[in-house]
């Protein structure tokens, strides 16, 4: 028994550690391959559409009228997901917070957040600071946040892993574009709309 | 069933690579919209080649996918002005919240119970979308 654990501890601890980037980029193209492989194509955000039917929606909007019997594959995909992020968090955790630069850290020092401390479990995911059940400030800007990443992957009929990952490994220039715009918005709210609203909800009482 | 199982063993892969590879951390987004690192930049760049790569080889090797199809894509019509606007609504939510759609069920399934609220969000944004979203450019 405990040359078991001598055996499988160390396994552990290598997947525990945080990936390199490389080892994630091949793990995400091997999705890629099985999904495509599988008959399907990788693409997460068409799930809030799928979501909304199975809500009833189509009975009032038209669009959301639609078939969704073979969109099935789509929710188990979804569960499964949700199920990877709680086996990780669970059993593979990474021992040390995210190791971000120390010039990110910094800039978040200017605006009010400590790092890690800002995320309340210490691993660096999500600045827990700002975004809780809490603060109106801060549900506001998440309910915001969710509503722009949904209306416009619907806009532009893909996400991340539609366009970045599986519309660019197709060579779509629509999906160039796409992505383009992803960055365009992303430079806007970082180096615009951030230095001050970061400091706005890290002070935020409300 | 078993290939409803399949997909959930794909989703499980999925969630276990985001969380390792720390690309659902909110951190890693706001350090890479600000240039300070690269491993976001490396985790794309090398899905995004090695993705190309098995799409082109499947393609010219002619290989039918398991439903007995060659591998295609849906393409869009190319309309610069939609799809650089959608991209960009897209993006200034991305960097609000650290998060696209795949790493917003991680982080559910990580624990972060805030993220049902961005959920919630979400399918707001896709009901407007598609109530309204045909006023658009399309």
């Amino acid at each position: 028994m405990e040359n078991l654990f001598v055996l499988a501890i160390p396994g552990l601890d290598g997947i525990s550690q945080p990936w390199h980037w490389s080892v994630s980029g091949l793990a995400l193209a091997l999705i890629v391959f099985l999904l495509t492989w599988m008959g399907r194509k990788f693409g997460i955000s068409s799930s809030f559409e799928t979501m909304c039917t199975v809500a009833g929606a189509g009975k009032r909007i038209s669009y959301f009228n639609t078939d969704i019997k073979d969109k099935t594959w789509l929710i188990f995909l979804v569960i499964g997901t949700i199920g990877g992020g709680f086996i990780a968090s669970e059993f593979l955790a990474s021992p040390e917070p995210v190791a971000i630069s120390s010039s990110t850290i910094d800039f978040l020092g200017g605006v009010g957040l400590s790092y890690p401390d800002s995320d309340a479990s210490g691993r660096g995911f999500i600045p827990t600071d700002l975004f809780n059940w809490n603060s109106w400030a801060g549900i506001v800007a998440v309910l915001i946040g969710g509503f722009l990443v949904g209306f416009g992957a619907r806009y532009g009929r893909g996400c991340t892993s539609g366009h970045a990952i599986t519309g660019l490994a197709h060579l779509q220039l629509p999906s160039l574009l796409t992505v383009i715009g992803f960055f365009i918005g992303g430079l806007i709210t970082t180096h615009l709309v951030f230095p001050w609203l970061l400091k706005l909800l890290s002070t935020s009482t409300i | 069933m078993l290939k409803n199982i399949s997909f959930l063993a794909v989703g499980l892969f999925f969630g276990i690579t985001m969380t390792k590879s720390e690309a659902i951390s909110w951190y890693r987004i706001l350090e890479m919209f600000r240039f300070e690192s690269f491993h976001m930049y490396g985790i794309i760049g090398v899905a995004v080649a090695a993705s190309a790569l098995i799409i082109w080889s499947m393609k010219r090797s002619g290989m039918k996918t398991l439903d007995g199809k060659l591998v295609a894509i849906q393409t869009l019509e190319l309309n610069v002005k939609r799809h650089l606007l959608a991209g960009s609504i897209f993006g200034l939510g991305w960097a609000l919240i650290g998060s696209c759609p795949g790493p917003i069920y991680v982080l559910i399934g990580n624990g972060y119970s805030i993220l049902l609220l961005v959920l919630v969000g979400a399918l707001a944004g896709t009901l407007a979308y598609g109530a309204l979203g045909q006023k658009l450019p399309h």
